[in-house]
């Protein structure tokens, strides 16, 4: 009687506990779980390596207008602003634009051309970064410079934006570049979820007699969350762009309202001044802005993805 | 009431019809000038010399050869290792654990490529005392990993269930389902996510600045400075020189043509597929 319970476990399913899984598995964590530790060194390491300039200038870095290396002043609010400004314009040029390439190839183009028409917008997420530099530096600039520029001028240089020589170089040039290339990225998601929609909601939309926009217009709103959530993910690729707006934005630590003016970004000085960094307290400085960088972009990608998941969720308990 | 309801309808239909055609319009505007620009200059001492000063004429052979060794390093590591998360996520990684993950990678992609040059600036070139080819490549490779752990995970996901039940029934353990049957299942797919990681990684600019620096010779040494593509085009863009500007596009040439023959090539082989 009293080995009953040994029996008991002998007929238990081994396998689960056969030597060779267990290697398995814990071959396979070992492997996922380093993925965590490579993000938690890049914190650390990245982090030790702007301590320097953090006990310097602790949070007054961040609002410095100032950036001389020769003095050893750094201050980060020039490169903040550029960024900003410059991803903000991107994001604005970019949503209305994805939105209506998604919306076409889902709602409205046949089969037949909206395959090749979707491949070609996802081709354009392929160019790399340092090729749309090139591109811009030699034909968006002085295309923007001579027929563009002047007329925005002309009509709305009273506004301080518009103010200033047009160069084609500067934030604007910049921020339309990053545009062109955030623009499949947001596509793709905003695809994603439009199809993700049940279809009886349009149907139901066109059984009341409504038009294909209206239609549209519903199932659009059903998925603002997960467009929401599309549009942040756009934005974080804006603020971490480097090669082409390096190339494109004039490279000035220098704020200033007007978007013809050259602005500086923070992906763009430290590709431009890493390498030539003289001194401790600059290099650290720099490596600070990658610390920022880094910061931002992972909490902005983290807050797209649950946003773009929420919308998965709701569509399915709604199918 | 109805008739500008149809109007406001037509008005909009052909708005994003627009914005499509708008939007492919660039692409090629951007392809065609590259092209338009790049055959110039392009011919069999561009491919294979190495860069010369201004008016001598010189190449990207090294830069050619720099980058598929970085690329091939990197993939070495950055492959097999996204395969693995990949696997283990779509496979194991329902739990806490696997959420917690999939959520990292997922932030991990979205993270600038810059970043990680830095990182691997502080990590390793500081540490050595000198750029190098290792640098260069952890930096690539660490940008590979999240995006073939993704990939990877999805199309193992799609394996069907029925596929595993049946070799576990037959009394086969975990290591041999997954390593028998889910992953030759989904190889194709694997291998074209794999090639997709690649054709973003060979055109990274911003990671290798700091990392592998960039060189004007042939360079076998893990402990050198290598020479790559991108690296190459940046250097002859910004420069002041009409003849490098030409040099510029004509490599821009090249290696667009092997990310878009990478691209063409996953498409196809997708739609056959899966």
């Amino acid at each position: 009687m009293s080995n009953l319970p040994d029996q008991i476990e002998d007929l238990q399913p081994k396998r689960r506990f056969s030597s060779s899984d267990k290697v398995y598995r814990i071959l396979l964590t070992g492997c996922a779980a380093l993925i965590l530790i490579i993000v938690i060194t890049m914190l650390i390491v990245i982090g030790q390596g702007s301590w320097l300039s953090i006990r310097e200038f602790g949070l007054s870095f961040l609002f410095g207008q100032v950036w001389d290396p020769v003095k050893g002043e750094f201050g980060a609010l020039p490169f903040i602003y550029g960024t900003v400004v410059s991803s903000v314009i991107a994001v604005l040029i970019a949503t209305p634009l994805s939105i209506g390439v998604a919306v076409f190839l889902v709602e409205q183009a046949p089969r037949s051309l909206a395959r090749p028409i979707g491949f070609l917008v996802e081709l354009l997420a392929a160019i790399p970064s340092v090729v749309y530099g090139l591109w811009a530096i030699f034909v968006l600039a002085p295309f923007l410079r001579v027929y563009v520029q002047p007329p925005l001028q002309a009509t709305l240089g009273w506004l301080p934006f518009f103010k200033g020589t047009p160069t084609g170089i500067g934030m604007f040039t910049g921020g339309l570049i990053m545009a062109i290339m955030i623009t499949p990225i947001i596509t793709a998601v905003v695809r994603d979820i439009l199809e993700a929609v049940p279809v009886t909601q349009r149907e139901a939309a066109l059984a009341l007699g409504a038009t294909k926009w209206e239609t549209t217009k519903i199932v659009l709103a059903n998925a603002s969350s997960g467009i929401a959530g599309a549009v942040i993910l756009g934005l974080g690729r804006a603020v971490g762009e480097t090669m082409a707006v390096t190339m494109i934005i004039g490279n000035r630590p220098h704020i200033s309202a007007s978007l013809f003016d050259p602005g500086y970004t923070i992906a763009s000085v430290i590709a431009n001044e890493f390498t030539e960094a003289t001194g401790d307290l600059y290099l650290s400085a720099l490596v600070e802005m990658g610390l920022i960088l880094f910061i931002v972009t992972f909490i902005v990608t983290a807050l797209a993805k649950l946003l773009i998941m929420s919308v998965g969720r709701k569509t399915q308990n709604v199918a | 009431m109805i008739e500008r309801r149809r109007l406001v309808n037509t008005i909009m239909t052909t708005l994003t019809a627009l914005c499509a055609f708008a939007v492919v319009g660039i692409l090629v505007l951007i392809l065609g000038y590259i092209s338009f620009q790049g055959i110039s200059s392009l011919s069999w001492q561009f491919l294979v010399q190495t860069p010369k000063p201004v008016g001598e004429g010189g190449g990207i052979g090294n830069a050619i050869v720099g980058s598929l060794t970085l690329l091939g390093l990197a993939s070495l590591v950055g492959i097999p290792l996204g395969i693995a998360i990949g696997t283990y996520l779509a496979e194991l990684g329902s739990g806490w654990f696997g959420t917690i993950v999939r959520f990292v990678a997922d932030a991990m992609i979205g993270i600038p490529s810059i970043v990680f040059g830095v990182f691997v600036y502080a990590l390793v070139v500081l540490q050595q005392g000198y750029f190098s080819t290792l640098a260069g490549s952890i930096a690539l490779a660490l940008i590979m990993i999240p995006i073939v752990t993704r990939t990877t995970e999805e199309i193992v996901k799609l394996v069907p269930k029925s596929m595993r039940e049946g070799a576990l029934a037959l009394g086969a353990p975990e290591w041999r389902v997954t390593w028998d049957i889910v992953l030759p299942a989904a190889k194709t797919g694997i291998a074209t996510g794999a090639m997709l990681a690649v054709a973003r990684v060979l055109g990274e600019t911003a990671p290798l600045l700091f990392t592998a620096f960039g060189s004007r010779f042939y360079n076998i040494y893990l402990d050198e400075p290598m020479a790559s593509m991108p690296v190459q085009i940046y250097n002859y863009a910004i420069s002041p020189f009409e003849e490098w500007h030409a040099k510029a596009w004509a490599a821009t040439l090249v290696l667009i043509t092997l990310i878009l023959v990478i691209n063409i090539i996953v498409r196809y082989t997708t739609r056959k597929g899966y």
